[in-house]
């Protein structure tokens, strides 16, 4: 749905050049919840911005719902009339609303339909019933100066859908709100892309946004995307960051001469009773420093930190025996990279 | 007496009255295009921004008097004489547009670029944008530019009278000081100074309904302490 291929985005400022986009590949399918996370400063905003040409990307395409952007921007910067088209068919929601705080919350949704001309008649029934739909409908005629922040969002969500989007644009949508509303907004996002079979790009720095609502995720560092994939390709694939971020179990190694090792499970593997078969078959003692059960991208997923005696090099066996059963298996030791801490910032 | 001064009244007010309108009319989209083509502005063309701002600020460092006077073919050109109301009218104007075009590029620069986003990110267009966004969302501010400008106008107002333009001022010159009638003087000036304050009064309470009803901080403070026993908004609608 969206494909954006070696995205550039350069940014020049009196002499100095700043590469906010590196090359950026990504592939969002249609239907999907797609999180793009990262620290501050690691490009997301501007690749969300690329996305749909509110920057123009220095080189590289886009392509939404098989339409190229990038073709249709046009050499000034000035957006022409086909581009403005494509956008409208595109919402996007801010983390500041960006209502506009001189209209009502109804006016503030029947915008977007002013700019597509359609009649007032019109717009008032689509803006009433988009209302409706975040669960806002008594609020038509407040101004947004009189809602709180989780209501703004709504509004700005039911503005975002006003043109009939196929794809849903979220850029830090959450990240103003507490983690109560957070939760809330979240959930509306998911029942709107159930419901409407929206494809949502959002961009976060929240691994919680990420857990909760996406079916796939990459991971942006300076300007590149250094891991993607769905959320259970990325808990398969071993050592992966950000499948640890999202899932983290804890506990240290008890002492010296003892092999710490993650196994995750997920799917079928999930039922089989391979830690006693473990114990059993080779005869060590098993200790459980940490674990825990979760739905990860709506999927169940268990990880568990257990610890067996003498060193790797004496484990090797049983590790083996624990991959043949179709278990993930991450052997923590100090060479492996650090894990993102659980709940912290990325 | 009597009807001498509100001849002046109506005077003073004709002239403010007109060369406000032409001031608005001509001024808003001045001052908009100042912010528009600046550097990073949505058109960006520092040329014109250049040229724009500069011819701005001449005609803003030109002393009233002299401006009137330099514009005299200029006037006679539009009103077919240099002499009376309809032919202050066109200086005012004139003095009045750069001046107003400063205030609302101000005002108008104050807006938030992320509204301007979200109506790009719509599909809307400069023109949309500038409509929809950059004019209403700077109204309040635009008003109180607007009563500043009425009543800077009714200052220039007074030098109108060297050209047979009457007004208060002229009233004040010609027979307060000029012939020594003090007492005209000091009601001339205190009518003055209740037609400016209503002015203001009028150009406040305007701005601040405005403010208060689309505003950011909501209700003004004193409102609000009445108000103090309604929860606030965030708990009213608590979200689900």
């Amino acid at each position: 749905m969206i494909t954006t291929s070696g995205l550039t985005k350069v940014y020049r400022s009196r002499g100095r050049e700043v590469t906010a986009l590196d090359g950026v590949d990504l592939h969002v399918r249609e239907g999907e919840v797609y999180g793009v996370i990262g620290q501050s400063g690691a490009g997301k905003s501007s690749l969300i911005r690329c996305v749909n040409l509110l920057e123009r990307p220095t080189a590289g395409t886009v392509t939404v719902a098989g339409q190229d952007l990038t073709a249709l921007a046009g050499r000034g910067p000035r957006a022409g009339k086909e581009l403005r088209r494509a956008r409208s068919r595109i919402g996007m929601v801010f983390q500041h609303f960006n209502l506009l705080s001189s209209r009502t919350v109804r006016d503030n949704v029947e915008l977007p339909l002013e700019i597509l001309g359609k009649s007032g008649k019109e717009r008032s029934r689509r803006a009433l019933e988009l209302l409706d739909l975040v669960g806002l409908a008594d609020k038509a005629g407040a101004y947004p100066a009189q809602l709180s922040g989780g209501q703004k969002q709504r509004v700005g969500i039911a503005r975002a859908l006003a043109g009939d989007p196929k794809v849903l644009l979220s850029d830090e949508a959450t990240s103003a709100l507490d983690p109560e509303t957070t939760r809330s907004i979240l959930q509306l996002l998911r029942d709107l892309n159930r419901q409407l079979g929206l494809t949502v790009l959002l961009i976060t720095h929240e691994m919680d946004v990420v857990k909760s609502i996406c079916d796939s995720a990459a991971l942006m560092e300076r300007g590149r995307i250094v891991e993607s994939g769905t959320v259970s390709e990325l808990l398969a694939t071993p050592g992966s960051q950000l499948a640890a971020a999202l899932f983290p179990v804890g506990g240290d190694a008890t002492g010296e001469n003892r092999t710490v090792v993650d196994v995750t499970f997920h799917g079928e593997a999930a039922t089989q009773p391979v830690i006693s078969q473990l114990s059993r078959t080779y005869n060590i003692d098993i200790s459980i420093l940490g674990a825990a059960i979760d739905t990860v991208g709506g999927l169940q997923v268990g990880r568990m930190r257990i610890e067996l005696p003498g060193r790797y090099e004496d484990n090797v066996v049983p590790i083996g025996f624990l991959r043949e059963q179709g278990l993930q298996i991450d052997v923590v030791g100090d060479d492996k990279p650090v894990l993102v801490k659980e709940g912290a910032e990325l | 007496m009597q009807p001498l001064l509100s001849q002046a009244c109506w005077d003073t007010l004709y002239m403010v009255g007109w060369s406000t309108l032409i001031a608005v009319v001509g001024g808003l989209p001045l001052g908009i295009l100042l912010v528009l083509t600046d550097k990073g502005g949505l058109v960006q063309n520092v040329v014109a921004n250049k040229l724009i701002g500069q011819i701005v600020n001449i005609a803003r460092s030109m002393p009233f008097i002299i401006l009137m006077v330099a514009l005299m073919s200029f006037t006679r050109w539009v009103t077919g004489t240099t002499i009376g109301r309809e032919a202050a009218i066109v200086p005012l104007a004139i003095g009045a547009i750069p001046f107003f075009a400063r205030l609302v590029e101000t005002a108008v620069r104050e807006v938030d670029g992320g509204l301007v986003e979200a109506v790009q990110s719509m599909g809307g267009n400069t023109w949309t944008v500038v409509r929809k966004v950059l004019v209403p969302e700077s109204l309040p501010s635009l008003i109180s530019s607007t009563t500043t400008t009425v009543v800077a106008l009714i200052g220039y107002s007074a030098m109108a009278g060297t050209v047979g333009a009457g007004g208060l001022g002229d009233i004040a010159i010609r027979y307060g000081y000029q012939r020594f009638e003090s007492q005209l003087m000091w009601i001339t000036v205190a009518i003055l100074a209740v037609v400016i304050s209503v002015i203001q009064f009028a150009g406040d309470l305007a701005a601040r309904s405005l403010h208060r009803r689309g505003g950011r901080s909501g209700p003004a403070p004193r409102l609000r302490l009445l108000k103090a026993k309604e929860p606030a908004p965030a708990e009213v609608g608590k979200v689900a």
